[in-house]
Formats: C-alpha cells, sequence, structure tokens
C-alpha cells in the first residue's frame, strides 16, 4: 500500500520533471528539472531494491555529469527568447523514437499474451542481503569481458579527450611551470644604484 | 505512561523512535556548527595575538545566538532580475546535503541512524549534491562576481571530488567494506592498525581535498574577498544568507567527521593495545573518542585559515588533476599489492 503510494508519487513528479525538461525556455531550468527526473528516478530504484544503482546514478549523474552540464550551459550566452517557437522542429524525428517506443511495449505488454502474468514480482530480498555484493559476483565472472571492454571505451574517451585539449591552436597562453619556477631573481629585478636628487 | 506507549500502533512506535534519534543528531549538530563560528572566531584571535569575541554572555559564549538573532531580523533582499524560485531555494540545496549524509555516520559503537550497506557511496553521492547550492546561487543571483564565484566552485569541486573518491576507493579496498561502520571495526587493534598509516598520502590528500571542497581557506576562491566581493552569496541576506554560512561550517564538521571515521578509527580509543592500559575505561570505544578526533580535524580547518594565504586559481586546478588523482591512483596499486602479499599488521 504504501509502496504504491511513493511509486505513484514518484512517478508523477518523474514524468513531471521530464515534460519541464523540454517544455521550460530557460535551459537552466531544464538542465534542473533533469536533475530532479535523475533524483526521482533514484527513488523508484530504491523502491525496486536496487540500491547500489540508485545511490551510482544520483553519484554519476547529479554529482558529477549535470554539474559539468551546468557549468557549460551557464556559460554559454543563449538567451531564452532566441529559444522561442523552436519547440516542434524536431518533431518528426522525435515522433519516429516515440513510435518505436510504443511498438516496443506494446510488444511486451500486449501481442504476448499471458507473458507478463507469469512474470511475477520477485520475492524481497532478506533485510541482511547486500546488493553491493550481488552486483560485484556476477560483474566480474559472468559479465567481465563486458566490463572490461567498458573499461577501455572509457579510457579511449578519456585520452581521447585529452587529446582533444592539447593540439596547438593560435591565442593559446599556456604556462610553464617548471620555467617559472626556474626564474632567478637575476632574470627579474635589476638593482640601480642612483645619486640622491635634492633640491638644495 | 508505559501502558500508553505500548497502545500505540507499532508503526508509530517506530515513526516516534526514529524522530527522536534524528533529533538526538540534529539539534547537538546545529549546536556545534553554532559553537563552530565561535571557535574559529577565539581560535583565529589567539593565533593572531588576539582576544576574539568576549561581550555577549560569559566569555563571549552566547555569541553565536546574537549573532543569528541578528541575521534572523535583518531583512532578505532578492534580486529583481533574479531567478526567484532558484534563488530562494539555493541555500537549502546547500544544508540539507550537509546534514542528511550524518544518517550512515557511526558516531559511537551503538549509535548510528542508518546502518546501510553502501554508506561510503551514500555518503559521496550526498557531498557532491551540495555544489548544486553553490551553482545555483551564483547564477540565479544574476550577478557578475556571483557567477564567477559559482563557476570557480563548480570546477574546483568537481576536480577535487575525483581526488576523495579515489582516496574513499583505497579505504574500501582496506577496510573490505562499504559500509562504515564496518570500516572502523576493520581498524580495530591499536594506534598503529588504523588506517592512517597503511593509507598515509590518500589520507593527507583525502584531508587536503576536503578542505576544498568546503571552499576553505586556502582554498576559498569561490568566495575570494579580495577578488569577487564574496562571490557565490554575494547577493545574499539576512537568515538565506546565514544558511550558506551555516552549510559550510556544517560541511566542515562533516568532513572532519569523515576523516575521522575513515583514516583514525573513529569511535575507537587510541589507547586501545597499550600493555596495562587494555580492559580499562581508557581503552574502551566510545562517543568521546569520535567527538575528539572530530574536533582535532576541526582546530586544523581553522588552523589552516589562520596560517595559509589563498591558492591562486590555476594552481588549484594544477594541484587537484596532475598531483593528487595520480598520485591516488598510484597508492591504490601500491595498497593491492599490500593486500595481496598480506602485509601486517593491517592485512593479515
Amino acid at each position: 500500500m504504501i509502496e504504491a503510494v511513493i511509486f505513484y508519487f514518484f512517478g508523477a513528479v518523474l514524468l513531471g520533471a521530464a515534460i519541464g525538461v523540454i517544455a521550460s525556455r530557460n535551459p537552466v531550468h531544464s538542465a534542473m528539472f533533469l536533475v530532479l527526473s535523475f533524483f526521482t528516478s533514484a527513488f523508484i530504484w530504491l523502491l525496486l531494491e536496487a540500491e547500489f544503482l540508485a545511490i551510482v546514478l544520483v553519484l554519476v549523474y547529479v554529482g558529477a555529469v549535470m554539474v559539468l552540464f551546468l557549468f557549460v550551459v551557464m556559460m554559454l550566452d543563449v538567451a531564452p527568447d532566441r529559444l522561442q517557437g523552436g519547440f516542434t522542429a524536431y518533431a518528426p524525428q522525435a515522433l519516429v523514437i516515440v513510435a518505436l517506443v510504443v511498438a516496443m511495449l506494446g510488444v511486451v505488454l500486449w501481442a504476448q499474451p499471458g507473458q507478463l502474468s507469469m512474470l511475477e514480482a520477485p520475492p524481497r530480498a532478506p533485510p541482511d542481503a547486500s546488493n553491493t555484493e550481488a552486483l560485484g559476483a556476477v560483474l566480474y565472472t559472468e559479465y567481465v569481458y563486458a566490463f572490461e571492454l567498458a573499461a577501455v571505451l572509457l579510457l579511449v574517451a578519456i585520452v581521447a579527450a585529452i587529446v582533444l585539449t592539447m593540439r596547438k591552436r593560435p591565442g593559446l597562453k599556456a604556462q610553464d611551470v617548471p620555467a617559472q619556477l626556474a626564474v632567478r631573481r637575476e632574470e627579474r629585478v635589476r638593482l640601480v644604484r642612483m645619486k640622491p636628487e635634492r633640491d638644495e | 505512561m508505559t501502558d500508553l506507549w505500548y497502545g500505540l500502533p507499532a508503526e508509530l512506535q517506530r515513526t516516534l523512535v526514529v524522530t527522536s534519534q534524528v533529533l538526538l543528531l540534529v539539534v547537538p549538530l546545529i549546536l556545534s556548527v553554532a559553537y563552530l563560528t565561535l571557535a574559529e572566531r577565539k581560535v583565529i584571535g589567539w593565533i593572531q595575538n588576539r582576544i576574539g569575541p568576549n561581550r555577549v554572555g560569559p566569555k563571549g559564549l552566547l555569541q553565536p545566538f546574537a549573532d543569528v538573532l541578528k541575521l534572523l531580523l535583518k531583512e532578505i533582499v532578492i534580486p529583481a532580475k533574479s531567478s526567484r524560485f532558484l534563488f530562494v531555494i539555493a541555500p537549502l540545496l546547500a544544508i540539507v546535503p550537509a546534514f542528511a549524509t550524518w544518517a550512515v555516520i557511526p558516531v559511537s559503537p551503538e549509535f548510528v541512524l542508518a546502518d546501510i550497506n553502501a554508506g561510503v557511496l551514500y555518503v559521496l553521492a550526498l557531498t557532491s549534491m551540495g555544489v548544486y547550492g553553490i551553482i545555483l546561487a551564483g547564477w540565479a543571483s544574476n550577478s557578475k562576481y556571483a557567477l564567477l564565484g559559482a563557476m570557480r566552485s563548480a570546477a574546483q569541486i568537481v576536480a577535487y571530488e575525483i581526488a576523495m573518491g579515489f582516496a574513499l576507493v583505497g579505504v574500501l579496498m582496506a577496510g573490505g567494506s562499504l559500509n562504515l561502520g564496518e570500516i572502523v571495526r576493520a581498524q580495530e587493534g591499536s594506534i598503529l592498525h588504523w588506517f592512517w598509516l597503511p593509507l598515509l598520502p590518500l589520507f593527507v590528500i583525502y584531508f587536503i581535498s576536503g578542505v576544498a571542497e568546503t571552499n576553505r581557506a586556502p582554498f576559498d576562491v569561490a568566495e575570494g574577498e579580495s577578488e569577487i566581493v564574496a562571490g557565490f552569496h554575494v547577493e545574499y541576506s539576512g537568515m538565506a544568507f546565514a544558511v550558506f554560512f551555516l552549510a559550510e561550517y556544517a560541511n566542515m564538521i562533516l568532513i572532519a567527521a569523515l576523516s575521522a571515521t575513515f583514516f583514525l578509527g573513529g569511535w575507537l580509543s587510541p589507547l586501545q593495545g597499550i600493555p596495562g592500559l587494555d580492559g580499562t575505561f581508557l581503552a574502551a570505544p566510545g562517543f568521546f573518542w569520535f567527538a575528539l578526533k572530530t574536533a582535532l580535524f576541526l582546530f586544523l580547518f581553522l588552523w589552516f585559515r589562520a596560517t595559509f594565504p589563498r591558492y591562486r586559481y590555476d594552481q588549484i586546478m594544477r594541484l587537484g588533476w596532475k598531483v593528487f588523482i595520480p598520485l591516488t591512483i598510484v597508492w591504490l596499486f601500491v595498497l593491492g599489492a599490500l593486500v595481496w602479499f598480506q602485509v601486517g599488521p593491517w592485512f593479515d
């Protein structure tokens, strides 16, 4: 009972926030709606007893990805009135994606009658069951190659991102720290002996 | 009285118990935040050969209450072209994670509010939320200085969070658990069994990153009075400003408590394992030792502020990305070797 109430409450907030992401005129407000929708999805995952994934969702997406997102959005000089009217520009593509998702849901829900009723809710895990351990047990045994492939992909992405910033471009003012530290007093300071100037 | 209690429905009983536990944790926490502001002014006063506040109440002990009263009575000015809702909600976003994280911190062997398995992850997730208050405050104020402060803070916090995360990876490798109580128990033995010794570089990096995360001196470029007035909270006044102020101090206490838990054995006694003292009350674990260690780190925060000049912004970035993160990764490999070869007394 109470779980259903919590589920529908967060479900409603999630849908509202998702609509807010595309409906709000201000890009920063959109980004904040996206944060809210990540947060509410994390709560729904908590209801499904996926604590590890829920916390990691908040940690990675809310704590890191969206902070950088906001960083960029705030630095961009996007006037809100320039964004007006562009709401339906991507409607055809969006409709195609929506149709695909609806078709997939339809296949699962209606095209195979009786399938869904066979999928009963899994039993509650005992209170001392560790989500993290369960995840690690399959991640490092059964799915170890997929896991390592994902790690390699991330490594390639990191190297690519660094290479992109290392390119030479005109007007670049880079600091050479060893050169800065190697500066000696004689190179910067010149003592000048002057005769005293007095009006006598 | 007992009849009345047992007459209540079980759900209500549980709610009442949990609520009173939360109050038992939060009320002393708010009081410590208030007195930390006084302690800071006193300690820095003494370091600078001054007396510090001593007018309100005996020895100035009522100063925090006078400050709160003053800020409560001040007007909260909301700038005309600000984003009103985000402007008002930003201070709350700053202070809520600082308090919510305390739910998983074991303050004594018996008392922890939520003994969850993924405690370290919960701590990381919530401490990474605090930056939203700062960024949104800077943006919603619609002011140049505030936005500059917010941008500096966002870049700095993201950089140091990674170093902190890697340092905690070391802690959970050594502790073998994500549960904070288990991590403390894994350090049992003596002062040499605590994780500060095998994880010494991670310990130093964690605490320095914690100082940077809380935007405290010498990493307080987000405020940087001499360059950008007061940074992200330049447009805030009255109680709205006070909430940011309290969030900063609550975060300091939090980082101090976390450092004590992860690296200095939390509620374990430093006198444990000394022949002759074992078995006496001095070697017994308890809340007192946790509070003492937390206070030690808090003193370091104040000491830093009175001692170091502010870092230059690009140097902060270099320290975070090019020194701390590589160092933590190297030490993870060293730690892996220590665990693999079961080097005592920590990993046997």
